[in-house]
């Protein structure tokens, strides 16, 4: 009897949360927001793609306990794509299917580029912390950055190698993949006018432990200056190789890194984010990164985080968990650090999806990675 | 005029080109042998194997990556570099060697090589994603045992690393092949290998043999890591492209060989350099394959190796 008792109010309790679901929620979405992340967490993207979790895990928690966006918690379901942008396209299926209210990732360009198709049909917001620059230039209104495209990115890299750093002869070491010779292309046009001109372009593969070949080449070029265009692991073998075979001039990059260890000393390079950042918003976000999971984000980890809180924003502006809407929201959307701490810098956002915000050149300096210069946000943008 | 000036530049240019050509081909050597001899520590892995006790281990390269975060491991507990790698070997002797045997090549290898294979493939995987989970998928600074120290002979830039990693790859190499031939136990080892019966016959514990066998082989991978990780950087995938490598510079040296391994790793590690400076960088990571093909299409059985006449 006692049984029944049991099944009975189980029953009845359920009946109730059904009922009560129903009456709160009114809009199509359940008691909370789901967020899908679709990341690289197996496969030659798996720093970068657990980095990005990482980041986003840490900003649902906060906000979640903060208690969430418009009264409601976040959920994330996350999967893995092994690098493969099959496989990530039909993850970002089988994520709508599950009635997300946004996709973050995936973080891979090559990857994003096929996936995004399924969001936009779906009209999902999607953000990625793909950099290359035709991700924004298909006219997908469903699309946002969590990081600078190449295409505004790079040319503030040659400009400086141009005026600052007066490099006439470039050599160019770049990844073969969708990065690294998006990078490239992009470098090409902007070098294209200007005083610098490239007498080595050398392809690499992804993975590539032996850089020796590569290196013989920019140096057999005459180079006064090398810009390294790959992905982080690649980038420490390469700045030691360049240190080995005896180069002594600038060392010019996206990606300078403490794996390289002493390699890297002197290496300089422009980031969009860093830990590093004389901002109180991001000294706090590595403080808090760190100790959730016992190391230091990388640029990933701070694009997932910040894209949270910048659909949070979103979301907010807009008052109604309308995805049409919150995508109509993000575009000309302004968000200061000073109101929002998450978004980690003032950051704005274009009818395109392409954010713009401050940036930096940073140099190696015994190890570590010290700003040496603040590059304003592009005007006119 | 203009003319006969790109004449004289490329005249020259020919000149400076050639005298640099030379330096720049040991460069290329040198770094390959480096590289190599990594591939060759991994691939002797593979050989010692197959000679001792007939199986092929397909998670070699997840057997370099374990005890190197073993390693990274004992040295965030503030031990020193050497001390870390005298525990790791422990360590690896009995996980890899040890309960490797227990776990899964005792109760599989009785119904043939397949299940074995797929065995090992599948604790690849398992391996690899353990340390994922456990140490995140960040790659990991290494130190090396032999410092950053750059020689520079005749214009050829050579690192104290490559030179220790060289030195240690042919001393393990030669080390090993001597073990196997000269002493009593090494003997007893391939005897076992060669026919078990036999063996036993003769009164060698077959059991305490092939013990040995993954004894050594744990240790090599040992070995192997602190001499690879701080090029390769301590990742939960660095053992993929090395277990892939080591296994065609072992078929291309000799699967039945120690030193066969050694040949087929230099050669791919040369071979590789050569290929990326003078045919294109995209054709880097096919050299393997290509040479692999050629050499099992003239030579089957590798470069030094003998054609099996035992059972496996």
């Amino acid at each position: 009897m006692d049984k029944r008792i049991f099944l009975g109010k189980i029953v009845t309790f359920g009946m109730a949360g059904i009922l009560a679901a129903g009456l709160t929620s009114g809009a199509a979405f359940g008691q909370t927001i789901k967020i899908a992340n679709i990341l690289e967490l197996t496969g030659s993207g798996a720093t970068a793609g657990t980095n990005f979790k990482n980041g986003i895990e840490l900003a649902v928690k906060e906000i979640n306990a903060a208690g969430g966006i418009l009264g409601k918690k976040i959920e994330t379901v996350t999967m893995d794509t092994q690098s493969n942008p099959g496989i990530a396209k039909g993850l970002t299926q089988k994520a709508l299917d599950q009635d997300v209210f946004a996709v973050f990732g995936p973080v891979f360009s090559g990857s994003i580029i096929v996936s995004m198709a399924e969001t936009r049909r779906a009209e999902v917001p999607n953000f990625t912390g793909g950099e290359a620059a035709n991700i924004t230039q298909q006219g997908n209104p469903y699309i946002f950055r969590t990081s600078f495209t190449q295409a505004a990115a790079i040319p503030r890299v040659a400009n400086y190698m141009t005026k600052i750093a007066k490099i006439n002869n470039l050599a160019i070491i770049y990844g073969n993949n969708d990065f690294g010779k998006g990078g490239r292309d992009v470098l090409l046009k902007s070098l294209d006018q200007s005083k610098t001109k490239v007498v080595a372009d050398i392809s690499t593969d992804p993975g590539q432990v032996d850089f020796s070949a590569a290196v013989l080449k920019a140096k057999q070029s005459n180079a006064d200056g090398a810009f390294i265009y790959v992905n982080e692991e690649e980038s420490a073998r390469i700045l030691r190789e360049f240190r080995k075979q005896g180069w002594t001039k600038p060392l010019i990059g996206q990606k300078v890194i403490e794996l390289a260890g002493e390699a890297a000393n002197g290496a300089i390079s422009h980031v969009g984010l860093t830990v590093d950042a004389p901002s109180p918003a991001i000294r706090s976000f590595k403080t808090k990164f760190e100790k959730e999971y016992k190391y230091i984000s990388d640029h990933n980890g701070m694009k997932g985080y910040s894209g949270i809180y910048i659909l949070k924003a979103a979301i907010e502006k807009t008052g109604k968990l309308d995805r049409k809407a919150v995508a109509h929201t993000m575009h000309g959307l302004k968000v200061k650090a000073a109101d929002q701490p998450g978004v980690l810098m003032d950051v704005e956002f274009d009818d395109k999806g392409d954010l713009n915000r401050e940036s930096f050149m940073v140099e190696v300096k015994n190890g570590k990675q010290e700003v040496i210069l603040v590059m304003p946000p592009i005007s006119g943008k | 005029m203009q003319e006969s000036e790109t004449f004289v530049c490329i005249f020259a240019c020919n000149v400076i080109h050639r005298d640099s050509t030379m330096t720049d081909f040991f460069q290329l050597v040198f770094s390959g042998l480096a590289t190599g001899s990594i591939y060759a520590l991994a691939a002797l892995g593979f050989t010692l194997l197959w000679q001792a006790s007939g199986t092929i281990n397909f998670a070699t390269g997840e057997f370099v990556m374990l005890p190197a975060f073993s390693m990274l491991g004992f040295m965030s507990l503030g031990l020193p570099l050497l001390a870390s790698f005298a525990l790791s070997i422990i360590v690896s002797v009995v996980v890899l060697g040890w309960a490797f045997k227990k776990a899964i090549v005792d109760p599989l290898i009785k119904f043939g090589m397949m299940p074995l294979v797929v065995a090992t493939i599948g604790l690849s995987m398992v391996m690899r994603n353990t340390v994922r989970a456990g140490y995140s998928a960040e790659a990991h600074p290494f130190p090396s045992l032999f410092g950053n120290k750059l020689f520079s002979i005749a214009g050829v830039n050579i690192s104290a690393g490559d030179l220790g990693t060289l030195a240690v790859a042919l001393a393990i190499v030669f080390g090993l092949q001597a073990f196997l031939q000269k002493t009593v136990t090494g003997r007893a080892m391939q005897a076992v290998a060669q026919n078990t019966e036999s063996a036993t016959v003769l009164g060698i514990n077959v059991n305490r043999m092939v013990l040995y066998t993954f004894a050594i082989n744990a240790l090599l991978a040992t070995a192997a890591a602190l001499l690879v990780t701080p090029v390769y950087l301590a990742k939960f995938d660095m053992g993929y492209s090395l277990g892939l490598k080591a296994f065609l510079a072992a078929i291309i040296g000799g699967f039945s060989n120690s030193r066969g391994a050694l040949l087929g790793g230099l050669i791919v590690g040369v071979g590789e350099n050569l290929a990326g400076a003078y045919i294109s960088p995209s054709y880097k990571d096919g050299v393997a394959l290509a040479l692999f093909m050629v050499i099992i299409l003239f030579k089957p059985n590798g470069l030094l190796g003998k054609a099996e006449e035992r059972k496996v």
